[in-house]
């Protein structure tokens, strides 16, 4: 039995696992005709619903492309040329609105045209390869699997493709069309004053990033100040919550410190509490006659009508955010910093008691190298995660003050949040998919230059 | 012996100033907490007041939360909210689940390649996508009526799952090999061994893809506003409390907010409590290999 199920699993497996230029050049002329009538190689050796299936879906791409595809290329290119018109119609005595093209489907039907075609080209090589594996087994006479044997691979040799086919699919519809469709955007004049479809946009090439970059414009005037902050944003919240935390961590995991999971309890709740709510009760606490500012005023720092600007002084504001993360990422950090520091090898502090180090340097000599060199990884995360927080900014100041200098961005805005706002608030569509081009540019950099030193990226069989 | 009772004396004083520093540190951090617990119950309607703790404690703020006649509907988005996360998390966990295992344990041409396209796929902003997400449900038809808004929330939560295969997969690497072996010596299919080994050996990473997967419609702000628009019925919990802080309603629902919030904590941080020290061993895990 087990034998028997052994030598089934290997009907399928190719035994000309080739290339495709191989298969192609040294296959025979039906192999060869496969190239244009896909599965030929298999319906003529008795494959026949494999073959069939092959065929079919060609013949559903050609159907497609002739029905459909061929005009969205088109369409593609030139994004459309007939504008929606108002044109008065004589016999009804009204104006009528004639539809025109949508530039912004034409260039999502392109997208969606292009998917397909890298699809069939990727059956065809499947088609050949196929044909020739045939071919082959027919020369040396071997067992040809049947399409019972392909379906049963599905569950065998093929799982993959089984477990991975509605993911894949999912991932292509929202993730990699919408991508495609963003990236190409950024290089059209998509913006507020070309709205399809009573507008059509073009493409445009690099001007948008030539206006982005471009010393003096508006946007560039907004683009590195809201890269700075980001930057610093991202910096400081990773470090102050990474340092903090783990001190934090330390304080509770100290000899003399008593009630130890009470402490860890207390502090864990607050991140417990769903981040939303966190933030919007800071956000109302901070207001400007919020019960923080409310207190002041009846200790009497602060005169009955005045208040702090939490949210409304552009440099105060920074820091009132930068602090109310520090609220909300210290627990986080405690939280998954205690196990690692109680790895510490003891004797490395007992060492340094002995050499007489204070807490100071045996905190910066010892505790911070260690978990430097274990945490990395999540400290890339976490600054990626920085990077793009955008439920930090948009709900606590949603990116306010607003300043009349910056093209719709606040002091406070991120990349990401002043994204957000390009496109859904006004719809500066291109711009707003040039930033998080960049965005992208920022963070592939970082972690490539991080993740291909780290271990677990290496050495990734390891525990197998 | 003089010495000895010095030691201890700086013990005592460190040790006391650790305990009143993390008693101060501590309320900071519970303050806020109770700020909400004691909003919610607040007699006095109305936003801000001028002084800290309410005048007058009630449990109306929950009643209204749940009675019809409000023009905001909180048990709605809650059903709303809990039917998104039911599908949602069944979906993704499956989804999350199958490319975890077969990044783990099956060896096939494209692997290295998918989970390089998944890391550079992951380093986009998030809704980057989302215009051309909510075009192309629009186009598919799905925006037109409110119920199929929430269809299209479920298939845009799940739909990127099978991009975070990271935590599980981590969790199936480490499921010895050899039992796999001895289950194909006894002439089991891959696919058999997925169902009746892997699987039932990882409880505990699918209890957490589920939570997880379950927990993220509740908390998602962008993507619920953008496909579910102005549609206040069909809102989802995270949408419809932040739409009781507007300009128009906050004088009414402030204290209700609070009540929602309270609501709506409970549950999130019950499943947090439960599920954290997963998300512990999945961030100190990830760097053992």
């Amino acid at each position: 039995m087990a034998y028997k199920k052994q030598n089934k699993s290997q009907i399928n497996t190719p035994i000309y696992d080739v290339g495709f230029k191989t298969a192609f050049g040294k296959g025979n002329k039906i192999t060869k005709l496969s190239f244009v009538i896909f599965g030929l190689g298999n319906l003529l050796h008795k494959q026949i619903l494999r073959g069939l299936l092959m065929l079919s879906l060609e013949i559903a791409y050609f159907y497609y492309m002739i029905s459909f595809g061929f005009s969205s290329i088109k369409n593609f290119i030139t994004l459309g040329s007939s504008v929606q018109e108002e044109v008065f119609n004589e016999t009804k005595q009204i104006y009528e609105y004639v539809k025109g093209d949508n530039s912004m489907l034409c260039l999502l039907y392109g997208v969606i045209t292009a998917i397909l075609t890298v699809g069939i080209i990727l059956l065809l090589e499947t088609s050949v390869k196929s044909a020739y594996d045939t071919q082959k087994r027919l020369e040396l006479s071997k067992q040809i699997p049947a399409f019972r044997d392909d379906l049963d691979s599905l569950l065998e040799n093929n799982l993959h493709k089984t477990l991975l086919f509605m993911p894949v699919i999912g991932i292509l519809c929202f993730t990699i069309v919408p991508l495609v469709f963003m990236i190409l955007i950024a290089f059209t004049s998509y913006d507020k004053n070309h709205q399809p479809p009573g507008n059509l946009f073009d493409w445009v090439g690099f001007d948008n990033f030539v206006a982005m970059f471009s010393k003096g414009s508006t946007l560039a005037n907004t683009f590195w100040p809201v890269l700075g902050w980001t930057v610093i944003w991202a910096i400081s919240a990773t470090f102050t919550c990474y340092i903090l935390g783990m001190l934090l961590a330390m304080l509770i995991n100290r000899k003399g410190t008593r009630l130890k999971a009470f402490w860890r309890f207390l502090f864990v709740t607050s991140v417990a509490v769903p981040q939303f709510v966190s933030l919007l009760t800071m956000r109302t606490i901070f207001n400007a006659n919020g019960p923080f500012n409310a207190i002041l005023r009846n200790i009497g720092i602060l005169g009955s009508t005045e208040s702090i600007p939490f949210f409304t002084d552009p440099t105060l504001a920074k820091i009132t955010i930068i602090i109310i993360n520090i609220w909300i990422g210290v627990p986080f950090t405690m939280l998954t910093t205690t196990g690692i520091l109680q790895n510490i090898p003891k004797d490395l502090y007992e060492a340094a008691k002995v050499d007489g180090a204070n807490a100071f340097v045996t905190f910066f000599k010892i505790t911070l190298p260690y978990m430097l060199f274990v945490t990395t990884p999540t400290l890339i995360t976490t600054f990626v995660g920085n990077i793009n927080n955008f439920n930090v900014i948009y709900l606590l100041s949603g990116g306010g003050p607003q300043s009349l200098e910056f093209y719709y961005a606040g002091k406070t805005d991120l990349l990401v949040t002043w994204l957000y706002k390009l496109t859904i608030t006004n719809k500066d569509y291109n711009i707003g998919s040039i930033i998080g081009i960049i965005v992208f540019v920022i963070l592939a950099t970082l972690s490539l230059l991080t993740y291909r030193h780290s271990g677990s990226y290496k050495d990734e069989e390891a525990f197998q | 012996m003089k010495k000895k009772t010095s030691v201890t004396v700086r013990q005592f004083v460190s040790n006391s100033i650790v305990h009143v520093f993390l008693s101060v540190l501590g309320l900071v951090w519970v303050l806020p907490i109770f700020f909400v617990i004691l909003t919610s119950f607040r007699k006095e309607g109305g936003t801000y007041k001028s002084y800290i703790l309410p005048r007058g404690y009630t449990l109306d703020n929950y009643k209204n939360l749940f009675s019809q006649t409000n023009s905001l509907t909180f048990s709605r988005w809650f059903t709303n909210t809990l039917i998104v996360a039911i599908f949602t998390c069944l979906l993704s966990a499956f989804f999350v689940l199958s490319v975890s295992y077969a990044m783990s344990r099956l060896r096939f041409k494209l692997r290295k390649k998918y989970m390089r396209i998944a890391m550079i796929l992951g380093m986009f902003p998030g809704f980057m996508s989302m215009i051309a997400v909510y075009y192309i449900l629009k186009g598919l038809g799905f925006l037109e009526a409110g119920p199929l808004k929430l269809v299209a929330l479920v298939m845009v939560y799940s739909g990127g799952a099978g991009l975070g295969f990271y935590i599980a997969k981590g969790f199936f690497d480490t499921i010895p090999k050899t039992i796999d072996e001895a289950a194909f010596i006894d002439g089991a299919t891959k696919w058999d061994v997925f169902c009746k080994i892997t699987i039932p050996l990882s409880k505990p990473i699918i209890a957490i893809t589920l939570l997880t997967s379950f927990m993220g419609p509740w908390i998602d702000y962008i993507f619920a506003k953008v496909i579910l628009g102005q549609d206040r019925k069909y809102y989802t919990i995270a949408i419809g409390l932040w739409s009781m802080l507007e300009k128009e309603f906050i004088e009414y629902y402030y204290t209700q907010f609070f009540a929602g919030c309270v609501l709506i904590s409970i549950p999130i941080a019950i499943i947090f409590l439960i599920t954290q020290r997963f998300y512990v061993e999945g961030v100190s895990g990830a760097v053992k290999g």
